[in-house]
């Protein structure tokens, strides 16, 4: 391999971890909300796009800069969550349907409706916060000077990196420590159980529901120093959580950090190799294999491991 | 201190519980026993409000229960030690005690009686850091009389404990609950080892298609033709 081969390999790979942690900020929200509801939100992406739209409203009208805006962004996603899981998905829920689907349906129609209201009020335009660091970049012969290679690290895509693990790190925190991340653990993975250890598991469903969006809704304010955003912006997302999820392992949050990381360099790897038009495909390819060869998700490896010893 | 005054259950539109009454005092260990598909656990889950009667009422210390919402229970002293343990297999053994002492007194507590717990099942200790869903059977099972004393009940139901264990862990949990019962906690045990249960229960309930057939002291019960037939195989 030629030095310029093997620099193009490695910054195709810095690129796809970076973007690998905010997909798997994006796919904890999603696995989250599996876990504890049996459902997958197929808001999700929407959910992000109106994140999104905060950040961009906050900052066209008061400057304010997108990673600021993660602390009113979340906050309020994860009020719009509590709310779309009290008086929508929840009554849903209750009723003794002939589609046990219904609650996922129901996901399909809040996406819907929110990407129609985003149409409504801003248009379908291409929308972006022009931040004045979005280029800035640190390259490694500022460090090295004598380096054989050159490589680069975009400003904005390291922040947004940094902040997507110390959030990952946070909720991990809240999961495993507090008493209220435990009572959500034991919700989803006995619901009975948890009943009979005194946990009102329907306001663990509201928590967990808000919880997921707050967290799509962070991800939202770190993409869009990076990305671009138009209202159906959302299905996209949705799908790659989707991806995640299934990658991960159905409500394993381990799963979905390392699914995500995958999902981020491989798309990285299709673009630089096979070019920008097929990541899509990519990560479809990624969806049926990890269908096929690991039905169990990345989680079911990681176990079958630990018992091996 | 349990009082359940002529319950019917239902699952859907199917009554599998008839006109069941039965009482347990303040310091005893009642059992109830029966075969498989009598309705024990199905009682159990109507105590513990995971079920609705249609009919009838569930007293708890005088006031009644049975429009309760479950996770109250817990707070009020009664604990349930489920049918097949239903641990959190994904947590360890230490937070799984946890979640036995989410709230009130236990929540202050909670160190003190692990500790209590430990000293009942030292292999546990051992174990502690273990995921729960990787111990054996046995261990399962002393994590689940664990996390249920873990909410300092009055009331422990017990929903057969010794259900597919080793005879010598069948002696051992039969051990520790005549233990619990010299701490002063009441115990309502269901079990089909009918044998071993009504050797440490005060009084028994024998249950046959979903309505108490017999009742009485224990050693009274494990003497009836009917019982000793049908039950003890002698
Ligand atoms: N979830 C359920 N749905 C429908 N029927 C049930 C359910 N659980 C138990 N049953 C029925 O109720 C009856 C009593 O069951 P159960 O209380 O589990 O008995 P036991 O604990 O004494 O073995 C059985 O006929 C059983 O088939
Ligand atoms: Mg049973």
């Amino acid at each position: 391999m030629s030095s310029a081969q093997l620099e193009v390999l490695l910054q195709t790979l810095i690129s796809g971890l970076l973007l690998g942690g905010l997909y798997a900020l994006i796919g904890i929200g999603m696995t989250l909300i599996m876990g504890v509801m049996k459902i997958i939100n197929l808001a999700h992406g929407e959910l992000m796009m109106v994140a999104m739209y905060i950040a961009y409203g906050l900052f066209t009208l008061f400057h304010l800069d997108p990673y600021l805006s993660v602390f009113i962004a979340a906050p309020a996603l994860f009020v719009l969550g509590v709310l779309l899981q009290r008086f929508l998905i929840n009554p849903v829920l209750k009723v003794d349907s002939i589609l046990p689907e219904n609650q996922v349906i129901l996901t399909v129609g809040i996406g819907m409706v929110l990407a129609n209201l985003a149409t409504v009020f801003f248009t379908s335009d291409y929308r972006s916060t022009p931040v004045d660091y979005a280029t800035k970049a640190w390259y490694l012969s500022d460090f090295w000077k004598g380096s054989p290679i050159e490589l680069s690290l975009s400003f904005p895509w390291s922040i947004s990196f940094l902040i997507a693990v110390a959030i990952t790190i946070a909720l991990w925190f809240f999961l495993a420590k507090t008493d209220t991340g435990k009572s959500i653990r034991a919700t989803a993975q006995d619901n009975d159980a948890a009943l009979l250890m005194g946990v009102n598991v329907g306001r663990m469903r509201v928590i967990t529901f808000g919880l997921g969006s707050a967290l799509v809704g962070a991800a939202g304010c770190l993409f869009i120093p990076i990305y671009y955003l138009y209202p159906d912006l959302g299905g996209q997302f949705t799908l790659i959580a989707f991806v995640i999820t299934i990658l991960g392992g159905l409500g394993s949050t381990v799963g979905a950090i390392v699914g995500g990381l995958i999902l981020g360099v491989f798309e990285s790897l299709t673009a630089t190799y096979a070019g920008m038009g097929w990541a899509p495909v990519g990560r479809f390819v990624i969806f049926i294999a990890a269908l096929i060869f690991i039905p169990g998700g990345v989680v079911s490896l990681l176990r079958r491991q630990k018992w091996g010893r | 201190m349990l009082e359940v005054r002529h319950i019917d259950v239902s699952y859907g539109d199917v009554q599998v519980i008839w006109d069941v009454s039965f009482s347990v005092r303040k310091g005893e260990v009642v059992a109830l026993i029966g075969a498989n598909g009598a309705g024990k656990s199905t009682i159990l889950k109507t105590v513990s409000g995971l079920l609705r009667p249609g009919k009838g009422e569930i007293l708890f210390s005088e006031s009644p229960i049975h429009l309760t919402e479950a996770f109250h229970l817990i707070e009020k002293g009664i604990a349930h030690v489920p049918e097949g343990r239903r641990l959190f297999p994904e947590m360890t053994v230490d937070e799984n005690l946890d979640t036995g002492s989410l709230k009130g007194t236990a929540r202050a507590g909670r160190e003190e009686t692990r500790e209590t717990v430990f000293n009942l099942f030292p292999r546990l200790r051992e174990r502690r850091k273990q995921l729960c869903g990787t111990l054996s059977g046995g261990e399962q099972q002393m994590v689940a009389v664990g996390r249920g004393l873990m909410s300092r009940p009055r009331l422990i139901m017990f929903d057969e404990p010794s259900l597919g264990l080793a005879p010598i862990l069948v002696k051992e949990i039969f051990h520790v609950i005549t233990r619990i019962r010299e701490e002063g906690v009441t115990v309502l045990i269901v079990e089909q080892n009918v044998k071993q249960t009504l050797a440490i229960a005060d009084r028994a309930y024998v249950l046959e298609n979903g309505r108490v057939v017999l009742e009485g002291a224990g050693a009274e019960v494990a003497g009836n033709e009917h019982v000793k037939t049908a039950y003890l195989g002698i």
